[in-house]
């Protein structure tokens, strides 16, 4: 059974912070199509302060999540604090005391970010948010092992349903948050919080299966 | 930018030192420089009172914050909700021992962070009750009112709120009154011109000239239609009908009235609607027991103004007439 270390992962998050931060005004534009253009600065902003404290620290995966978790909820207001960082702040739970984490793990821990994401929001898949990224990845991941697929094949499935997902949002109208009272004028663009969802659950997939033992 | 700012980033931290450096008198800042604090807060054995917003609508919502009204107020980025932290600060800086009510605006950022304030004052052992301001009348149907935005409305709330948790009322039932406060508002706003955040450079919405957006809201949200530019006396009738239509008020009702600027409007102007919109409401049967008008709830350099009407009764009429100690006249 495929399995990575916690001890030793923390530095998969240090390599999710540089990829927010090289999105930076990417995710400013598109956000600015529909909303008020500063979701890359939020977000740059946050994972470069939680990157800051975890460098040098050789955290595992499960504290270096936290500390991200922490200063998204301390840091950044907005939507985007509160959702991440109660998004990262489960993964860490449900990731702490573990050695070796597996399959059954992982995909535990998808589902207490998911769940910790719809007790504060009110979102649905399909209303142009990031949960049309991450319902279809944790549900791709879920189908693959529920198949017998090993760990890496799941986290490969995960990576192209969020891709897929994060697609999705272009045809999709907006229906909560600042860009759904622009109602049919939001349709056209991809949703910065899908792509900013896309890009994270990549670098926590293959950052996982690089290590894959 | 014809704006007096340093850096586009600092806009904020800028903004509430010099606030607080203006009104020692009356407010501090928390140990969070995102939380201001009413200079005697907290009242003990009494309700504390919160509010916090995204900054950009000065003087709301820092400038509310003052003996009989707003204990404490969350600071947010321009247009942008205020951290779950600073709301958790700034319910603990509010907490005399009886409770924090929260009252806000609906905003998917300001939901949720108040949410998880809550959650977090509720391991400190803080009974936290909230109220959420949904008076913008064209933001959603009246059969959707729940979706409606908060706007200028909350003032009345905080007003009502704060001087019913000064008689020394309960939680809930400060929670209760304030909510019949927001129940009894409606709001609508009227934008000329578009507002540019300074770290964006450009207005992320346009006005074009010579019309106006009908029903626009606190950050330029589209608003129900967008017509050309007519004489003041028609743009306060449509004004206060779509009030007035949204909520039926008996004859003989008294009601208080709220003509706010959104930040770029002189104030004369306000003053010209207000010689139709008193004509409109007092043709209409009502009568005005207390007017204001004035920059109160503005929308960074927005041109335009916004309306609130809200009905009185007996006991939110005692609350209007308690004395208050903020920086802003009510």
């Amino acid at each position: 059974m495929q399995t990575f270390d916690n001890a030793s992962a923390g530095a998969i998050v240090l390599s999710m912070a540089d990829r927010i931060i090289e999105n930076r005004a990417y995710l400013s534009e598109i956000d600015g199509k529909i909303g008020d253009g500063d979701h890359g600065v939020n977000m740059a902003k946050g994972f470069g302060m939680a990157a800051e404290r975890l460098k040098g620290q050789d955290a595992p995966l499960s504290e270096a999540l936290e500390t991200l978790g922490n200063v998204l909820m301390t840091e950044i207001g907005g939507s985007m604090g509160p959702l991440y960082g109660v998004m990262f702040t489960e993964f860490a739970e449900a990731l702490a005391g573990k050695d070796r984490i597996d399959a059954a793990t992982f995909g535990k821990m998808l589902h207490a970010g998911l769940s910790g994401i719809q007790s504060i929001g009110s979102a649905k898949v399909g209303d142009k948010t990031l949960l049309d990224t991450f319902v279809p990845a944790a549900e791709a991941f879920d189908r693959a092992t529920a198949d017998g697929r090993s760990f890496g094949e799941a986290l490969e499935e995960l990576v192209m349903a969020a891709e897929k997902g994060r697609d999705s949002t272009i045809d999709l109208v907006a229906r909560i948050g600042r860009a759904s009272r622009l109602g049919e004028r939001s349709r056209g663009v991809l949703d910065a919080g899908a792509t900013s969802c896309a890009i994270i659950l990549k670098e926590i997939a293959e950052g996982a299966r690089a290590r894959l033992a | 930018m014809q704006r007096f700012i340093n850096d586009p980033d600092l806009v904020v931290e800028d903004t509430v030192r010099g606030f607080v450096k203006a009104h020692g008198d009356i407010v501090r800042l928390a140990e969070n420089p995102r939380v201001v604090v009413a200079k005697d807060a907290p009242v003990a054995g009494k309700v504390g009172v919160v509010t916090g917003g995204g900054s950009g609508h000065e003087p709301a919502f820092v400038g509310y914050a003052g003996r009989n009204m707003l204990d404490a107020v969350a600071v947010g980025e321009l247009f942008s909700s205020p951290t779950a932290k600073s709301f958790h600060d700034a319910i603990k800086a509010a907490n005399g021992g009886q409770g924090v009510v929260v009252l806000y605006g609906n905003y998917a950022g300001d939901n949720m962070n108040v949410k998880m304030a809550t959650r977090l004052a509720a391991k400190d052992g803080i009974e936290v009750a909230t109220v959420v301001a949904n008076d913008d009348v064209c933001s959603a149907p009246p059969e959707e009112r729940e979706k409606r935005r908060g706007v200028a409305g909350e003032i009345f709330m905080w007003k009502i709120g704060g001087a019913k948790a000064a008689t020394g009322a309960s939680l809930e039932e400060v929670r209760a009154t304030a909510q019949k406060a927001i129940d009894n508002c409606r709001s609508i706003g009227v934008g000329l011109g578009p507002c540019t955040l300074p770290a964006v450079g450009h207005p992320n919405f346009q006005i074009e000239p010579g019309t106006m957006e009908v029903g626009i809201g606190h950050h330029g949200e589209p608003g129900v239609r967008v017509e050309a530019l007519k004489p003041a006396k028609d743009v306060a009738r449509d004004m206060v009908s779509i009030v007035l239509d949204d909520h039926k008020l008996p004859e003989g009702t008294e009601v208080a009235v709220l003509v706010s600027g959104l930040g770029a409007t002189p104030l004369n102007e306000l003053y010209i609607l207000n010689d139709t919109i008193e004509e409109e409401i007092s043709a209409r049967g009502l009568k005005i027991a207390k007017t204001w008008i004035g920059n109160y709830f503005t929308s960074l350099e927005m041109v335009g103004a916004t309306l609130t009407i809200m009905a009185l009764d007996d006991e939110l009429k005692t609350l209007l007439e308690v004395e208050t100690r903020c920086t802003i006249i009510l």
